[in-house]
Formats: C-alpha cells, sequence, structure tokens
C-alpha cells in the first residue's frame, strides 16, 4: 500500500468556554511540511477584524514577518513593529455578522531542517457589509530547532477565539 | 479499505551542492493537477528571480501578473510576451535564508487549453535587500501536456540545501 502524502495529525476545536490561543504540540518531526487550517473568529469588537499572534515552539522573539493586504477599498504591505513582530494575519471577529468565520492556512516547508524555517500564510476576514480582509504572509523564525509547536491566538489581551473555532493540522510528506 | 491516494509524491529533489537549474522530467500525464512545492535561495545575495519553463520551451510564450508587498509599498506588475515565468525573488542565504514557492498547475495534460499558474510565493532572509511576499497568476501560451519543468537563476546558482518537491493531485 502506497505511503500517505498528506496525513491528518490533529485538531482543534473550541468548546463554549473560549481559547485563549490554539496549540498544536508535541508535532511529530516525521514529515516534510506541515500544514494548518483554520476557521477563526475572535471575541474582540474593535475594528472590523483582529490580528492574529504567532507562537514557534514558545519562541515569539526569533519570528519577523512581511504582508501584503487588500481591504476592498485599498491594498498595502507592512512589517509589524518589534512589539508586534508575531502579528502575521488578521481574522474575523464579533463585531463581524453572526455566525461568519475567518479562514486561514499556514504552511511551513521543510520545518525539520537544521536552518532558518520559512513560513506562507493566506488568511481573510468575512463580513456581510465593509470591512473585510485578504492578507498574504511571508514568515520567518530564525531557528535551527524542528519545529514541535505551532500556536496563534488573538492579538488583543483578554480576546479568545470563540466557540466552534476550529484549527486542523496536517503532515506533508515528499516520498 | 483505505481510498485511492489523492495528493502523491511524483520526485523530490534536494540539492546537495550549488546548481544552476532544477529539471523535473518524464512527468507523468496520469493526474489532474500538479503542485509544487519549493524552498530555496541563492548561493550569494543577489535578490532575482527563479525562472519557470515548460518542456522546454524558450520562445516567448509566457506572460504573468503578479502582487508583490514588501512590507512598506504594494505593487502589481505584469508582463506578456516572455521566454520564461518569473516564480519568486528569493533571498540570498549566506547560510540562513531560504524562500517558499507554492505553484499550482491546473488541467497540466488537458490539450485542448492553455496552462496557468498559481504561485504563491515569499523570500525573506536575515539579510537581505529585498524581502516580498506575493502572488502571482502565469501563462504558458501551448496547449501541450506538460512532462517537464525547468528552474533556473541564469546568473546566480541555486543554494545547497534548497529543496523542490513535485506532487500530483488526482480528481477521481
Amino acid at each position: 500500500m502506497a505511503t500517505p502524502t498528506y496525513t491528518f495529525i490533529s485538531s482543534v476545536t473550541v468548546g463554549s468556554g473560549g481559547a485563549s490561543s490554539i496549540t498544536f504540540s508535541s508535532i511529530p518531526s516525521t514529515y516534510t511540511d506541515l500544514c494548518l487550517k483554520f476557521s477563526l473568529r475572535s471575541s474582540s469588537s474593535v475594528g472590523s477584524y483582529d490580528a492574529v499572534r504567532l507562537t514557534v515552539n514558545g519562541n515569539t522573539s526569533l519570528i519577523s514577518i512581511r504582508d501584503l493586504y487588500g481591504s476592498g477599498t485599498s491594498a498595502g504591505s507592512e512589517a509589524p513593529a518589534t512589539t508586534d513582530s508575531n502579528v502575521f494575519t488578521y481574522t474575523s471577529n464579533s463585531s463581524n455578522t453572526a455566525n461568519t468565520f475567518g479562514n486561514l492556512e499556514m504552511y511551513f516547508p521543510n520545518y525539520g531542517v537544521s536552518s532558518a524555517k520559512s513560513m506562507y500564510a493566506d488568511g481573510v476576514s468575512e463580513t456581510n457589509a465593509s470591512g473585510s480582509i485578504l492578507v498574504l504572509t511571508a514568515g520567518l523564525w530564525n531557528s535551527t530547532s524542528t519545529i514541535s509547536s505551532i500556536s496563534i491566538a488573538p492579538y488583543l489581551g483578554g480576546s479568545t477565539f470563540v466557540q466552534y473555532t476550529t484549527g486542523y493540522l496536517y503532515g506533508i510528506k515528499n516520498s | 479499505m483505505a481510498g485511492a491516494q489523492t495528493y502523491e509524491p511524483i520526485a523530490t529533489q534536494t540539492l546537495g551542492s550549488t546548481a544552476a537549474t532544477v529539471t523535473f522530467s518524464s512527468i507523468s500525464a496520469g493526474y489532474t493537477d500538479l503542485v509544487f512545492v519549493i524552498r530555496c535561495g541563492w548561493a550569494i545575495i543577489n535578490n532575482a528571480p527563479l525562472t519557470l519553463t515548460f518542456n522546454s520551451d524558450t520562445g516567448t510564450n509566457y506572460s504573468y501578473t503578479r502582487l508583490l508587498g514588501n512590507g512598506s509599498t504594494a505593487s502589481s506588475d505584469t508582463s506578456g510576451t516572455n521566454s520564461n515565468i518569473d516564480i519568486g525573488y528569493m533571498p540570498g542565504t549566506n547560510g540562513n535564508g531560504f524562500g517558499t514557492i507554492i505553484l499550482n498547475i491546473m488541467n497540466y495534460s488537458n490539450t485542448t487549453t492553455y496552462k496557468t499558474i498559481l504561485d504563491k510565493w515569499e523570500g525573506q532572509a536575515s539579510i537581505s535587500t529585498k524581502q516580498y511576499v506575493a502572488a502571482e497568476v502565469g501563462l504558458w501560451r501551448s496547449t501541450a501536456t506538460i512532462n517537464r519543468i525547468d528552474l533556473a537563476f541564469p546568473s546566480n546558482l541555486i543554494a545547497s540545501g534548497s529543496t523542490f518537491t513535485l506532487y500530483g493531485i488526482k480528481a477521481a
């Protein structure tokens, strides 16, 4: 039987109490690449969407980000300031249309190599009104360690991911 | 009983030393779409694009449109009659910088349509003069089935440690 190429590893579904973060830990080192897919909504009602922070192996200071975004009225590019260096995308929040969640996909190629790790992400917020946003993100985790843990969290302190937020982790093998 | 494989690795190459070109040939026509996952850099700091050609065609049969961001400015450009497609500006490694390119090539074996690619790439290093994130669409004006892909950096060398993996996706 052929070796599976694209394999489900684990999932998270947020319950009624919300979650301050979504974390995938103890990630096996046996794959080539990692792919994560999320359906997200933040409890924050500040602005039209909420930013999302990334932590890799418990670390935030080795992350650098460049993104490209479109809001429906303008396009731009940004590199978050040092204090927000791990803010990497935006997603739906509680000011958006009820029951509407944003999508996010993250891809980490060669997450086990002994050099800096790159990351690509597509994220969108959604709402039945103005104020949604699409973001393409280039990320770098400047560590030679194998990625064993990935965590995302809403930007604003005290905010949570609401019930029914989901995340799925897949491993991809190149042979 | 497990279902048939839908997403399969076709071939992978990891460079043990620098190289001017990387080639995937004799690509099976048995899939519906192709996905190319690339992690690469340049041997020296010289940010220029990795180029792609299909089936050894170096005629002016390629075009692309892209949207780029460099951390302060968003821009877009297009080019209509090229001898290849620029698929990503990669960082000079100096030992620690690799960029990511994810290419989707849909209906690559359809002999009635021209071939399109959707390309997402990011080129970022801790020391680099240009750091980009981009989305791009490319066109090869040929109805031939794609059976060969050549990647090249015309005036530099692709860094050792760069990896290139081609996957096939079956629709049924």
